[in-house]
């Protein structure tokens, strides 16, 4: 009888070391093949905290990968310029997630280029601001918008500190399914929650990046790629001075 | 006397007219042609779902925004997905929309219009499956 269970135990032991393996070979697909067969059945919780760190000085003058990556994603590449809205206008006011930002030190004159997007804060002004509810921190730390609570007041704009969010003036042609939006509501970058919830284990930004700029994880998880690299290197938040613990750090700024 | 026969013939008439002209009688609000027909009872028994539906998507919308499950039988694009048909080009016709051949009323605008209720939903969520 014990022979048989070891048998087992080893065959076990075997086909567990084979699928490692696999994962090796290829982690990003075969983690995605499972994982979009299983949906989250669980709430989320606070073990877990997503967050973001960019390399700036991977970041290259003039890419705009990760914007078009993101806006592919999520339906954003879908929204149409208003028939006779002036050029200048839309550029400034067209719903967007990343943005591609300039910092110069004013006393060395170094320049660094980085996508700026929602920092998914854990004390978030717009959180505070919203009059609905509607902006609201998911227990893993994703700062986003229920579409369903928020009336489209922007006080959230005009709270951000980092102009992470826009707002949606007109009417939607078409909607993809994992982003649903609509006129007079107000988003952002929601570290593709889509992902999250169906077991992914990047951002479209990231994927899109081929300079390696960008590394998604759990800050919470010390074995975690994204943990690990933010040991050892020094990172910064964005305006630190707001106190406002972003999960999206910066390097080489 | 004669007036009242007249006025019986036009009524009945007018009934007759429109019986003629109205798209085939249906006997569910579920469109041929959809997965929906094919099986016999939706995520809940029918009667239920005729009663509760708006309920059921309501609480469930709740619990994916803020809590990220997404594993459950109640869902909106569960609805469209199931519910949606397609028109003889093999495109999706929109649920809460009208298929422009037959003039037939799809199934979520089949009942809202009929019952004058607002449909908000499809003024930010897909009617038809886009595949993401």
């Amino acid at each position: 009888m014990s022979d048989k269970i070891d048998q087992n135990r080893r065959n076990f032991v075997s086909t567990a070391g084979k699928a490692a393996a696999a994962t090796v070979v290829a982690p990003g697909v075969l983690l995605h093949t499972l994982a979009s067969a299983e949906p989250r059945a669980e709430a989320v919780t606070s073990k877990v905290r997503y967050g973001l760190l960019i390399d700036t000085t991977k970041c290259a003058d003039g890419c705009s990968d990760c914007v078009s990556g993101c806006e592919k994603e999520n339906g954003l590449d879908l929204i149409k310029k208003p028939e006779g809205a002036d050029d200048y206008e839309w550029e400034r006011q067209r719903p967007r997630w990343i943005r591609t930002v300039k910092v110069k030190d004013r006393l060395t004159g170094h320049v660094s280029q980085l996508p700026m997007m929602c920092q998914h804060c854990e004390y978030p002004p717009c959180q505070d601001v919203c009059p609905t509810g509607a902006s609201f921190r998911r227990a893993d730390g994703i700062v986003m918008v229920d579409r369903h609570l928020c009336i489209g007041c922007r006080y959230c704009m005009m709270a951000c500190p980092y102009k992470a969010r826009s707002f949606i003036h007109e009417e939607i042609e078409q909607k993809p399914t994992i982003a649903p939006r609509g006129k007079g509501c107000v988003e952002s970058c929601n570290l593709c929650v889509h992902r999250r919830d169906n077991g992914g284990t990047t951002t479209a930004c990231q994927d899109a990046c081929k300079h390696g700029a960008i590394l998604f994880g759990d800050l919470n998880d010390p074995n975690s790629e994204i943990a690990q690299a933010m040991r050892e290197h020094n990172n910064t938040q964005l305006r630190a001075d707001l106190k406002l613990n972003t999960g999206v750090r910066y390097r080489g700024i | 006397m004669v007036k009242t026969v007249t006025r019986l013939l036009l009524i009945a008439a007018t009934l007759f007219s429109i019986g003629v002209s109205a798209a085939p009688q249906r006997t569910s609000a579920v469109v041929a042609g959809s997965k929906a027909a094919k099986l016999d009872a939706c995520v809940e028994p029918t009667s239920l779902m005729r009663r509760r539906h708006f309920e059921l998507i309501k609480h469930q919308r709740d619990i994916t925004v803020h809590q990220g499950i997404r594993k459950t039988k109640y869902s909106l694009s569960g609805c469209v997905d199931c519910h949606v048909a397609k028109d003889s080009h093999g495109k999706y016709i929109p649920v809460n929309g009208v298929n422009p051949e037959t003039g037939e009323k799809q199934f979520c605008a089949g009942c809202h219009e009929y019952a004058g209720v607002e449909l908000p939903c499809f003024s930010c969520h897909s009617t038809v499956p886009t595949g993401k």
